[in-house]
């Protein structure tokens, strides 16, 4: 890291690095996970019945306390590792964030009140739980566009944000009926297969607009891209990106007719393909960013905190985060496979 | 005062945002070792009761967590938004405080929750009454951080100043600062007296409902009885707490006790309207000496009045009044518990009377709580961390307008969730009363005999 003045081995160059990581890492747990939630909230009025929606609803209940909780931690990681980028970034981002907060909130609640509340209010909260899953979606597609055009505050800027948004909901509705094609059966199941061919070409749409986008904000990040060999290294991001797509379109066409036939095979396929989808714009993305978390005007190394608080947090973090991982993955296997109904 | 003053509107916002999270957490500490403490008495007894009392207020807890989890994210963001100076300046002290509060404490509950809620029959029952412990200490945990946070605060320690920034040299003295333990048992309390007025008053809207099954009487007898204990020994932490904020902060327990000059024997003052232009109270009811007695155990002792602090001193009004309201509170509490334990263990009936107060006091902890915590918020002023950094130095650049738009829609989002809550709560009663106890409500509403 010589053209960033910054010594590696040295706390105060790998530890920014190390938060820079598990930062990602959160953010990245937090879409794919609170992602798929988002989404079948997303897709809630679509579904024909309320007991359609109440599977829906049941098979996201155990996990979406948990699931948000990523949000938190990737916030905080930026809150305390990078505090001058994160009075910046989300000074720039204030009205968003409060959408998306707000819009969290009122879904969050929606979930216990719609099966407290009496029972004449149960549509209103209904709604409350799609339409706030949908601006909590909309709005973090919106910050993603603010993100990767360094903060453009212009209309252009809003265009393509609020076009980043748009094709962020679709996305986390590809994620969500895909969760749901493995969580449910029957003719919610089916219908989960229509969600997810109708949100594939959007969800499409928008990785294509953040790939050509990115390289045009910064010649730096063009660079990146577009020099050899980089570009021939690179190379297999794109192509495995557009294969998987391709694998999700085609599995989704040969599922209806296994799943008459009562065959369960490759219900996981949309999902685990969604997922890797995820996964590689996210790389790709944090290729182009790093290391700005403002592009081009603020690294990590210069919004870091001291060295000292870094490392106290650094051993927490390693002692506690495999033990938080692991009690996930035990969480997942007590609800593991197709969704029942759930009560307490 | 400008009314659209960025420092104004930032801290008006936080102070919703922060008023409206406690309420929720305050309630889920003490709930969940409640909860607990039903579960455990149902696999010691074999009693079906408890695990209705169980089954009952777990669905409360539900609720309440979720409020607390969407207030919380919130909080998550404002703390960089609304006041970037903070951590720019004690950053060092409050990251890792508010991380190992993220590590230990939120992942451990969010996670265990949805086992606790949903995994009876997936798991063991020994599985599923491990899951309620880790909620229940999740939530305790999550309270140890931030109160450390919080009391650092009001009585810094442990650190030292480098180029206007806190570098901590001891996190022993950082963590367990001069008003930590006080605090910490302080608001411990206020959460168990919260969750056991809630308690009682739910349960006694069930029994004037004529619901009198015995998960209904267990549910209201430990309600009442908790909060007997706990009243007198928060009464006696509360003035020790006190003692502890005239060592460290003089300038608050002037405000509180309204006493504007440094003098000898002064007065305990019951009732008075503080003037801050004449710098003297109006209307005063007051009995000589005996805030000397009880804060320096003197009669004649010395008390620091608030002009002794120059400019260097909170608002007199709210802190004053808030005090009032907590302390009244308080006292009302302790008549109202100890007169219901009596009818309940001697009379072994409550009457009519006691069971409608308890109903009307059902959030009464609440109120002592807010106060309580304005009393020392704002008693906190002109500083954000006492003697290091005013809130002045810490607000943020965000327009103005911004913060006036954000705010209004999170009052209005807040005033309705707040008014949805109390009505749910009440209706879940009302429902279980409907049902009989055995009824059980599922995801889909519907009714299981």
């Amino acid at each position: 890291m010589h053209e960033f003045g910054v010594d590696l081995m040295s706390p105060g160059g790998w530890l920014p690095l190390a938060f820079a990581l598990v930062m990602a890492l959160s953010m990245l747990a937090y879409v794919i996970l609170d992602g798929y939630d988002l989404g079948v909230g997303a897709l809630l009025d679509s579904a024909d019945s309320v007991e359609q929606k109440d599977i829906m609803i049941a098979s996201i209940g155990p996990f979406w306390d948990a699931n948000e909780t990523w949000l938190v931690l990737g916030v905080g990681v930026l809150l305390v590792g990078f505090p001058m980028a994160h009075g910046v970034i989300l000074g720039a981002l204030y009205l968003p964030v409060a959408l998306m907060l707000m819009a969290l909130s009122l879904r969050g609640v929606a979930f216990d009140f719609r099966v407290k509340a009496k029972t004449h209010h149960r549509p209103l909260w209904d709604k409350t739980f799609y339409i706030g899953s949908l601006l909590a979606s909309w709005s973090q597609g919106f910050m993603l566009g603010q993100l990767i055009t360094g903060f453009q505050q212009d209309t252009t800027g809003y265009f393509f944000s609020a076009l980043i948004g748009f094709c962020l909901v679709f996305a986390y509705r590809l994620l969500g009926a895909g969760w749901l094609i493995m969580k449910t059966e029957g003719a919610l199941q089916m219908q989960a297969v229509q969600w997810a061919k109708s949100s594939l070409w959007l969800t499409a749409a928008g990785v294509f607009a953040i790939s050509v986008a990115t390289p045009l904000v910064s010649p730096r990040i063009f660079d990146k891209w577009f020099s050899f060999p980089n570009l021939l290294m690179l190379l297999p991001i794109p192509a495995m990106t557009l294969a998987l797509f391709l694998v999700i379109r085609r599995s989704l066409s040969r599922l209806p007719t296994r799943f008459a036939q009562g065959n369960q095979y490759g219900a996981g396929v949309p999902f685990a393909s969604t997922v890797g989808i995820f996964l590689l714009s996210f790389y790709g993305l944090a290729y182009s960013l790093f290391p700005w978390l403002v592009i081009d005007k603020i690294n990590i190394w210069q919004a870091a905190s001291s060295p000292e608080a870094l490392m106290v947090i650094f051993y927490g973090v390693v002692l506690v985060l495999p033990v938080i991982i692991g009690y996930t993955v035990f969480a997942y296997r007590v609800f593991w496979g197709k969704s029942t109904q759930l009560r307490y | 005062m400008d009314a659209l003053d960025p420092i104004v509107l930032a801290r008006l916002q936080f102070a919703a945002n922060i008023t409206f999270h406690i309420l929720f957490p305050t309630i889920s500490i003490a709930l969940g070792w409640f909860l607990l403490f039903f579960k455990t008495r149902f696999i010691a007894s074999g009693e079906q009761h408890w695990m209705d009392a169980y089954q009952f207020w777990v669905k409360i807890f539900a609720l309440t967590f979720a409020l607390g989890v969407v207030s919380g994210i919130t909080m998550s963001f404002q703390f960089g938004t609304n006041w970037p100076g903070f951590m720019n300046t004690v950053g060092n002290v409050a990251g890792p405080l508010l991380a190992y509060e993220v590590l230990t404490a939120f992942f451990l509950e969010a996670t265990f929750l949805g086992i606790m809620l949903f995994g009876r029959g997936r798991v063991s029952e020994g599985v599923h009454t491990l899951a309620t412990w880790l909620v229940a200490l999740g939530t305790t945990a999550s309270a140890f951080w931030i109160l450390a946070l919080n009391s650092w605060m009001h009585t810094p320690a442990g650190f030292e100043m480098i180029n206007g920034q806190a570098h901590v040299t001891s996190w022993f003295e950082v963590i367990f600062n001069p008003s930590f333990p006080y605090r910490m048992t302080h608001m411990l309390i206020a959460s168990g007296l919260t969750g056991s007025f809630l308690l009682a008053g739910i349960s006694a809207y069930r029994w004037l409902k004529n619901d009198r099954a015995k998960d209904v009487m267990a549910a209201l007898r430990t309600g009442v009885m908790v909060a007997a204990v706990l009243i007198p020994v928060q009464i006696v932490v509360g003035d020790l707490h006190g003692l502890n904020t005239l060592k460290y902060q003089p300038a608050k327990l002037a405000a509180m006790e309204g006493i504007w000059e440094t003098q000898q024997g002064v007065p305990a003052v019951l009732f008075a309207i503080p003037d801050k232009t004449t710098q003297s109270n109006h209307y005063e009811i007051a009995i000589p000496k005996l805030a000397s007695f009880y804060l320096t155990h003197d009669w004649n002792g010395e008390v620091k009045g608030i002009k002794e602090f120059g400019d260097q001193h909170p608002p007199i009004g709210p802190v004053f009044w808030a005090f009032r309201i907590m302390v009244g509170m308080g006292l009302l509490m302790l008549a109202v518990s100890w007169f219901a334990s009596y009818e309940l263990q001697f009379k072994n009936a409550l009457s009519k009377r006691t069971a409608m107060v308890l109903v009307a006091m059902t959030f009464a902890g609440w109120i002592a709580l807010v106060s309580g915590w304005y009393v020392t918020e704002i008693g906190r002023q002109p500083w954000l961390v006492h003697g290091v950094l005013t809130t002045a130095q810490a607000a943020s650049q965000v327009p103005a307008g911004n913060i006036a738009l954000s705010l209004a829609m999170y009052l209005t989002l807040y005033a309705a969730l707040l008014s949805a809550y109390v009505s749910v709560v009440f209706y879940l009663a009302k429902k279980a009363v409907d049902g009989g106890h055995e009824a059980n409500t599922d995801l889909k509403g519907v009714r299981h005999a």
